[in-house]
């Protein structure tokens, strides 16, 4: 069942101008797996790309193929191919020419370019365009032609660099889809770098969760969205509301006055914790009936669902309901084991998860790192 | 209404006499210094002494085919050495850090400053029989060099002279060039050679044909340079038209079809040149 390591990066560490940009990295990236790093600008995701094809040279660390050290290995000589953040098609060749690159370059013979070009451009859906100069295509088929000249050298990793982030909404989607596709259907290993959370949880098999330089959590899709590592992961994958309590022991957690049942082991004994409660587990009831009580200051309709910002003991939730409520009610709150996740005190603790000057326009940004 | 309308119309009008008024300065100039004097050329090319109209002019051109072909071959090979030296110089210099490259630059457009015949007056200097190149040969014990008064030195004085010519433009070209498709190609699989050749060349062509033709054109009809650096066998065109026109009974109409051989050399060479460039393949066609 355990599949092997393609590649594995071991204590990496990046500098530029003596600023620490990846710090003791580690990370174990399987064969045949979908990964995503996943975060904000300028947390260190291109820098990972460029260690892994070669581009960097880590001041501190080991890159491994599987059991080779390629540390010194050029990139034209990684078993990698790149697509790059802008593309960086070859402004002098057509489609065909851009795509049929690397395999000129190995010296491969006419017949054998001519056919895997053709399946190339069957593969991206660019059938009849290989005489178009890629200067005049759309971003989405710049991008399509980028896959294809990456693909056909058949790599054992593919990197990508936040490929779809200049592509419309409805592109953006189309190619997700597609790039999942092909990504079954080749059985390479792909490493896509996004900022999108969405984008990384619908694509991926393994989302790497990026911040600071360091990888701040590595798991599939639901197991990063329900049981995200620190307070950082909770706020950066969906809403959350991280709450500060106390583990008195197994399974019980004090927070906003109030001692619940969850299903968290493994604390010390009155450990001070992290709280996450995702706004859709938040059970609203009349107020005489919860665990505790919250003053509606912010309801806003949302379609199929009411979003509120609820009071409680002067910290802000974030709540999401299906009834109707208005500003000024006080309502009940139930929160059943399942709904509460506990975590760890971090560096991020306090940083992230309160509601108290969201407003619907932009994301709550938190206040930047010293 | 009616008003409004009037004022734009009359704006447009306006606009479009300014237009021929900013153009006319340009016209006259090309009419006055560009045009007429090509029609002079033409005008003694194809007349005799008397003004009467002649093909001997061109006729008599067979008598000049040595110095003719030596020319097209000296400034070929200028050309070429140039393109040598440049070439390999901008791609190295592009590497550097953005300071340093600016102290090229300067270096490079440094003897631009200075005129052409005070620089091939210095280098006659320099490598005269008892100028300094040999008076440090003399010195480190090789012994006197004969560097003048010869071939190889027309051809250096070439090279010396317009070598910046060639380097300017490959440098612009190359400078911008994307670093991010330098490393696809390098990801893709090219060795630095291969880099060079897959894509930095067929980038930088256009560079290259900017660099050939301003290299070319004022080396093959140079003057000067090979009547001072060169011995007696190394006579160019240049130089025969100048001394067809000084001579004591002036020769203007052989100097015109001199000028207008010339003229068409360095034509059809710019189009031959432009084809390379202007082909929408012209990358993989050269690959
Ligand atoms: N060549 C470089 N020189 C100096 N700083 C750099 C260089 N490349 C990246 N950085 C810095 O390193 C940090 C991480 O960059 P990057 O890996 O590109 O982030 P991401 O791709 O996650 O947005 C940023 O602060 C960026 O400014
Ligand atoms: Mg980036």
């Amino acid at each position: 069942m355990e599949k092997k390591n393609i590649i594995e990066l071991k204590n990496i560490t990046v500098s530029f101008d003596g600023e620490k940009v990846l710090d003791k990295l580690n990370l174990s990236i399987q064969d045949g797996a979908f990964v995503t790093f996943l975060g904000r600008s300028g947390c260190g995701k291109t820098t990972t790309l460029r260690v892994i094809a070669g581009f960097l040279q880590p001041d501190e660390g080991d890159v491994f193929f599987g059991d080779q050290r390629v540390n010194d290995v050029p990139p034209y000589k990684r078993p990698v191919n790149t697509i790059f953040q802008r593309y960086a098609l070859f402004p002098h060749l057509n489609v065909f020419e851009n795509i049929a690159f690397g395999l000129r370059v190995k010296g491969a013979k006419k017949e054998e370019i001519e056919g895997k070009v053709r399946e190339m451009l069957k593969l991206v859906n660019l059938e009849g365009m290989e005489k178009r100069k890629v200067t005049n295509l759309s971003g989405g088929q710049q991008q399509r032609v980028a896959i294809a000249r990456a693909l056909i050298n058949r790599p054992k990793v593919l990197l990508l660099d936040e490929p779809l982030s200049a592509l419309d909404a409805k592109l953006r989607k189309d190619m997700q889809v597609e790039l999942r596709r092909i990504q079954r259907e080749t059985g390479i290993t792909f490493i896509f770098v996004t900022h999108d959370q969405e984008e990384a949880l619908s694509m991926s098999d393994v989302v790497v969760v990026m911040e600071n330089g360091q990888i701040q959590q590595i798991g599939s899709p639901v197991d990063i969205y329900n049981e995200p590592k620190n307070a950082f992961v909770a706020d950066f994958i969906g809403e959350s509301n991280i709450i500060d309590g106390i583990m008195n022991r197994d399974d019980t957690v004090t927070f906003a006055g109030h001692t619940f049942v969850c299903v968290d082991e493994g604390f010390e004994h009155n450990e001070p914790v992290d709280v996450v409660i995702r706004p859709e587990d938040v059970d609203v009831v009349a107020p005489g009936e919860g665990m505790i009580t919250g003053l509606i200051t912010q309801a806003t309709f949302k379609g199929d669902y009411y979003e509120l910002i609820v009071e409680v003991k002067g910290f802000k939730w974030m709540v999401q309901t299906t009834d109707a409520y208005e500003e000024g009610q006080q309502i009940g709150i139930v929160l059943v084991p399942d709904s509460i996740h506990v975590m760890h005190k971090s560096e991020f603790s306090g940083l992230y998860g309160d509601y108290s000057t969201f407003s619907d326009e932009e994301d709550v940004v938190p206040p930047e790192e010293e | 209404m009616s008003g409004t309308y009037q004022g734009k119309a009359g704006k447009t009008r306006r606009t479009s006499l300014g237009t021929a008024i900013l153009n006319a300065p340009y016209l006259l100039w090309a009419a006055l210094f560009i045009i007429i004097p090509m029609f002079i050329v033409v005008y003694y090319a194809f007349t005799n002494k008397d003004g009467a109209f002649t093909f001997d002019n061109i006729k008599h051109l067979a008598d000049y085919s040595g110095v003719m072909l030596r020319s097209l071959l000296y400034s070929l090979a200028a050309t070429a050495i140039c393109f040598l030296i440049a070439y390999p110089f901008a791609y190295v210099v592009c590497k550097w850090r953005p300071s340093s490259q600016k102290m090229a630059n300067m270096f490079i457009m440094l003897p631009m400053w200075i005129n052409l015949l005070i620089r091939t007056y210095c280098l006659t200097t320099l490598m005269d029989g008892n100028g300094l190149v040999n008076q440090l040969f003399v010195f480190i014990g090789i012994g006197r060099i004969p560097l003048m008064n010869n071939t190889g030195a027309v051809i250096f004085g070439m090279v010396y002279n317009y070598l910046p010519y060639m380097i300017l433009p490959i440098y612009n070209v190359m400078s911008r060039l994307d670093k991010s498709v330098m490393e696809a190609a390098e990801d893709l699989g090219c060795n630095a050679f291969q880099r060079v050749r897959r894509v930095v060349f067929p980038l930088t062509l256009p560079g290259i044909i900017s660099g050939i033709i301003m290299v070319f054109v004022p080396s093959v009809s140079t003057f000067y340079i090979s009547a001072k650096m060169g011995g007696p066998g190394d006579f160019m065109i240049g130089d025969l038209i100048e001394s067809q026109i000084h001579s004591q009974n002036s020769n203007l109409p052989t100097a015109a079809a001199l000028s207008l051989v010339l003229m068409a050399v360095i034509l059809v060479s710019m189009l031959i040149l432009n084809r390379f460039s202007d082909d929408e393949e012209g990358g993989s066609m050269l690959v």
